[in-house]
């Protein structure tokens, strides 16, 4: 059974079709991108898959149950998600931000459980953050505070990871340091909320972006929307061809290979 | 480090609630030292202090951090609910509609019981009218909340001119006091403990909950937080502590928007901290601005909601001031 059923979704704003019957199962541990032109509905897929916007037909499952059945809490102990607009600039230190991502697993009432903290630390760790602990929120730089909504995420240990436009604000260093501390989050066995490795699952991920480059070397699968409501999915490789790519970002995109990574740029 | 900072705020916050008991207890026109009011209260010996302490000032100085106490929780509340920094417990019209139903029972001559319940009734209607128009719609947005909130209380603001341009002169007078805010008719029992208590113990359980909404509607709902579910708790909880407050002692201003305010600028933005905090200096700012209310021109009583506009004023811009130099 798939993590992650989509089924026959469409999905509309106001009379502006975004995408019709979208039918994607989405495995265990697998690594998807999600691609098309500013615009084309990217985000409101992932909220879609959030249960934050109703489809207009359709529906999406996860572990078989369709989302609306789920209720919050349950659900957000599954589903994580780095949203496009980052963390709120509210007057917070860095380790009170990563600690809300414990909410979902949040046993006791009032004390902060030793168990959460310790997560929370392990969280900051993994992204370098450590140092920054006391520090408060609006005296980081962009990156850094990209990176600390990352831990914040990390924190919450979800099952399946939505990633929306992950990149933006961030310059080459920071690109790649935030993509290693995914990857090897992703690498890793999925923990149970102690903290404590169950079994040898792998979490999955799925990450809207309109960088191609990026889904090209990061993901093994990819939706590209094509923007009138069409959509194609599949592995990388049959997805990702110039033709493809071209069609749906209205734009002629090439495409050179240099050993096994193949980059794409616009002619 | 953190933890010190704020058990130090704890100690300070208990400190200053001691204190202001004290003072309003020692406060009036009959003069008592400090041993005179402690050996009172321990060993009755002169019949006139006991009965001035025990039937005056005590249950005024209740009445007032009371008051002060569950408009601090409402403030804080209505904050989060609304996302606003401008939201106080009297945004939405609750005061607006107490106020209507408080100035009709004084133009026909009500007082005391009455008076009270007319201003509760009034305060009910206007969160009822607000939350059913608001309502309307399928989706509960608080952009929507916010205006309905504001027009209905602008259309009480018209009632309540109404009713002050009509009334004789007499009546305005105690017209004024009850808009301005006035505990000297005040009347607290134990329905009101419950009320505060179960708004503290309530608030707390979704501390945690409030901490995240505080963040934003999408992050809240992304970490699992019944946002809709949560709000109308909020805004009814809220709303029955102001009514409450409302009906106690008029519609007082400045507490419920500045205490939890000061309290966040002095690092107090954990909600499991900022709701017992702004009780203890609600209600102890509430008890000294009543103290003062009665005392500085004694034998006349000022409105007790000047007092704290005037004392509060300046306190806020001083910790303003200090926290954005820092």
């Amino acid at each position: 059974m798939p993590i992650l059923a989509i089924d026959s979704l469409t999905l509309a704003i106001q009379d502006k079709l975004l995408v019709k019957n979208l039918t994607v199962n989405i495995d265990e541990g697998q690594r998807w991108g999600l691609l098309g032109k500013n615009g084309v509905g990217k985000t409101t897929l992932l909220h879609s898959i959030l249960g934050i916007f109703t489809p207009n037909a359709g529906e999406v499952k996860f572990q078989g149950e369709n989302i609306s059945d789920i209720s919050r809490q349950e659900l957000a102990k599954n589903l994580g998600i780095l949203f496009q607009q980052g963390i709120s600039t509210l007057p917070a230190t860095v380790m009170e931000t990563v600690l809300l991502g414990r909410h979902p697993h949040v046993q006791t009432l009032l004390r902060d459980d030793p168990q959460d903290l310790a997560i929370a630390l392990d969280a900051l760790k993994e992204l370098g953050l450590e140092e920054l602990i006391h520090r408060q929120v609006d005296s980081l730089s962009g990156g850094e505070r990209q990176r600390l909504a990352l831990a914040m995420l990390f924190a919450q240990m979800p099952t399946f990871f939505l990633l929306d436009e992950p990149n933006n604000h961030l310059d080459i260093a920071y690109q790649v340091k935030f993509l290693e501390a995914l990857n090897d989050r992703l690498n890793q066995p999925i923990k149970n909320h102690a903290s404590k490795v169950t079994s040898a699952r792998k979490a999955s991920l799925l990450i809207a972006t309109h960088d191609i480059n990026l889904a090209s070397r990061f993901c093994d699968n990819i939706i590209l929307m094509m923007g009138n409501g069409e959509w194609i999915s599949g592995t990388n490789i049959e997805v990702l061809s110039s033709a493809n790519l071209s069609r749906s970002y209205d734009c002629a995109i090439e495409m050179i290979e240099s050993g096994t990574n193949r980059w794409f740029y616009p002619r | 480090m953190i933890a010190t900072k704020q058990s130090l705020l704890l100690v300070l916050l208990v400190l200053l609630t001691i204190v202001s008991i004290l003072f309003s207890l020692l406060s009036g026109s009959v003069e008592l030292t400090l041993i005179q009011l402690l050996s009172e209260l321990s060993q009755p010996q002169n019949e006139l202090h006991s009965q001035i302490i025990h039937e005056i000032r005590i249950p005024r100085t209740i009445a007032a951090f009371i008051t002060g106490g569950l408009l601090a929780l409402a403030g804080a509340i209505m904050q989060v609910l609304l996302r606003n920094p401008l939201a106080d417990p009297y945004i939405l019209g609750i005061s607006g509609g107490a106020a209507v139903g408080a100035l009709s029972a004084i133009l026909i001559g009500a007082s005391g019981w009455w008076l009270s319940n007319a201003a509760f009734a009034g305060a009910l209607a206007s969160v009822a009218i607000v939350f059913g128009i608001a309502n309307r719609f399928d989706s509960w947005s608080v952009t929507r909340l916010l205006l309905t909130g504001v027009v209905v209380s602008a259309g009480w603001g018209a009632v309540i001119n109404i009713l002050l341009t009509t009334s004789s002169s007499n009546n305005v007078q105690s017209m004024l006091f009850w808009l301005m805010g006035d505990l000297s008719q005040s009347n607290v029992g134990g329905s009101h403990y419950l009320l505060l208590a179960a708004g503290l113990i309530g608030g707390l359980i979704v501390s945690r909950s409030l901490n995240v909404l505080m963040r934003g509607e999408l992050v809240a709902v992304s970490l699992g937080v019944n946002v809709n579910g949560l709000r109308i708790a909020l805004y009814f909880s809220a709303s029955l502590l102001t009514a409450t407050a409302v009906t106690i002692a008029g519609s007082v201003g400045f507490v419920g928007l500045v205490i939890p305010h000061m309290l966040r600028l002095m690092g107090a933005r954990d909600h499991r901290l900022l709701l017992p905090y702004s009780i203890l200096l609600g209600g102890s700012f509430l008890v000294v601005a009543d103290s003062l209310a009665r005392t500085l021109i004694a034998p006349q009583q000022l409105p007790v909601g000047v007092v704290t506009a005037v004392i509060g004023v300046p306190t806020f811009l001083f910790i303003l001031r200090s926290t954005i130099t820092k």
